[in-house]
């Protein structure tokens, strides 16, 4: 199991312990106001992802070998769902980010924010984050 | 008083849907201005249709066509009698609003508007009644011109007299906002098109399933609504056109049904309506729409006014209670629609959160971006009502609201 896997796992056995939506969407809430905030120098248009309904900001950074992003949205709903994506492929190697299907999000009940009918940014922020892990493998 | 309204009108079980649950919840459906829902009487047409009638219209010499086309004709007298236009040929069937918005600016662009001509619309457009024209201009060489919006979200009309001048050949703009729900004073901006000589199109799409429209009344040129928005099915619309306009208006789509004769170098058009429905057209979303019309009818526009007119003022009343919510789109006349935002909490949260507890709001820019950019905000909550709706849909949109604040804060 590489630690990508590994941080999936401990986070849908979190999940498991939740009740109702409501319990759910506090933690997700909760979550999204505990993300490590977003330098405003870099919430620029070329870093914005447009959503239809919600913005995304991502921005990557490499050091020794592991990438890390930044992001935030306007939206708090879809800012928790950001630092559930990026608790999972921060600080880990590009090639391992490229490759990562974001299987987790399916196994917790939150498909359905990463459907195109929500136009939330989340789709394309994860097709954005799978092309810059691309970009920064070498 | 206002109970005794609410008593006059309960249609619930003529629609199926509203008896779903979602996400475990009853349905709370308030996402009218997207869609409405669907009688049973309509769902019955279409597979009636389909158990009895189903051949292609206009061309066969068999029973089935003909049966299928005096439905389709018979659905055509209907609309006339609904929007009280003068000929029946003045009804042509389209896709949806969309289409009969881009039919107009596509036959303005290429028949009518030349250089120095000029479009108006305005700031409280949907999309589809700004990007055609956009199109129709880049293409004609004509300029766009806008009537802006107030604050409460109305037309100001205070440059009107420059902004619709000789140079003006057409006007195209929206009954009833979609955004706001403001209904707009159309017959000022026709009576100045009048003066100068220009044609007007109204979007109708937000207005028929809330009032009656006459046409010659209000002596529009053009006037376009959507099947989906009037409890019928989707796919189906209609453009209204003045007879003399469809006439001098060069044909959109060629194919066949449109055609008198065709060699291969040349063709001769069909008459009105046919020279403006090319191809199969969507059989039975025409005749779904006969009988949305007839359900119309059958409930009364008297009735639906009134519930409307007080689900609008009971929930008006119960948002505003809320803390931090504001209300976009004041106007005093306004369709059964309220766009608001709750300080500090992003729509798409809202939306998020009713959702899970079964109530479907529309959330976003309601494609009107040009109505956000002038507010500074990024989208709204939108609750629309139908005469459909009833004081427990209002109960939980509020129940929901306070949860969701509660969530969030």
């Amino acid at each position: 199991m590489n630690q990508i896997e590994e941080q999936e796992k401990k986070l849908i056995e979190e999940f498991e312990f939740l009740g109702d939506w409501m319990e759910k969407y506090e933690y997700i809430i909760d979550l999204g106001k505990e993300l490590e905030p977003m330098a405003e120098s870099l919430k620029t248009e070329s870093n914005k992802i447009k959503g239809c309904q919600s913005q995304v900001w991502l921005f990557p950074s490499k050091k020794d070998g592991e990438i890390h992003f930044s992001a935030d949205s306007d939206a708090l709903i879809t800012k928790g769902i950001i630092a559930l994506l990026l608790r999972v492929i921060n600080h880990q190697e590009a090639s391992a980010i490229a490759a990562y299907d974001f299987r987790f999000v399916d196994a917790i009940g939150l498909k359905e924010h990463l459907s195109p009918n929500r136009s939330n940014g989340l789709v394309s922020m994860i097709k954005q984050i799978k092309l810059y892990a691309l970009a920064l493998q070498n | 008083m206002q109970h005794t309204a609410h008593r006059l009108l309960d249609v619930r079980q003529d629609f199926p849907i509203l008896a779903a649950k979602v996400n475990g919840k009853p349905l709370v459906y308030l996402d009218n201005g997207a869609t409405t829902q669907k009688p049973v009487e309509v769902i019955d047409s279409i597979a009636q249709y389909y158990q009895n009638t189903n051949a292609n219209v206009h061309r066969g010499v068999h029973s089935l066509s003909q049966m299928a086309t005096d439905l389709f004709e018979e659905s055509r007298r209907t609309v006339r009698q609904f929007l009280h236009a003068q000929h029946e040929h003045e009804i042509i069937f389209t896709r949806g609003t969309t289409e009969s918005i881009n039919l107009i600016a596509d036959c303005f662009s290429r028949a009518v508007l030349r250089p120095g001509d000029e479009v108006v619309i305005t700031e409280l457009e949907h999309h589809s009644n700004i990007v055609p024209w956009q199109m129709a201009c880049q293409r004609s060489g004509a300029t766009l011109r806008f009537i802006y919006i107030t604050e409460s979200g109305e037309w100001d009309l205070s440059q009107l007299d420059e902004v619709i001048n000789t140079k003006t050949k057409i006007a195209a703009i929206s009954h009833v906002s979609n955004a706001l729900g403001t209904i707009n004073p159309v017959e000022k901006i026709i009576a100045k098109a009048r003066q100068v000589g220009a044609a007007v199109l109204i979007d109708g799409a937000q207005a028929v399933n809330h009032m009656p429209v006459d046409v010659q009344a209000l002596d529009a040129d053009f006037y376009c609504f959507s099947g989906h928005k009037l409890f019928a099915p989707t796919g189906i619309g209609v453009l209204y056109g003045k007879e003399s306009w469809l006439n001098q208006l060069p044909p959109y789509h060629g194919g066949g049904e449109m055609i008198k004769t065709v060699s291969l170098r040349e063709t001769t058009y069909n008459d009105l309506p046919h020279k403006f429905e090319a191809g199969t057209p969507h059989i039975e979303g025409v005749i779904g729409l006969k009988a949305a019309i007839d359900y119309v009818h059958k409930v009364g526009f008297d009735q639906i006014q009134q519930k409307e007119q007080y689900l609008l003022d009971a929930a008006t009343e119960r948002l505003l209670g809320l803390p931090g919510l504001r209300i976009y789109g004041t106007a005093p006349r306004k369709a059964s629609v309220i766009s608001f935002l709750i300080d500090g909490i992003h729509p798409y949260d809202i939306g998020v959160l009713l959702d899970k507890q079964g109530i479907a709001v529309r959330t976003g820019h309601h494609c009107t971006q040009p109505i956000m950019d002038k507010f500074e905000i990024p989208g709204t909550v939108r609750a629309s009502f139908s005469f459909y709706n009833n004081d427990e849909d209002i109960d939980r949109l509020i129940a929901g609201l306070e949860q969701a604040i509660r969530i969030l804060s």
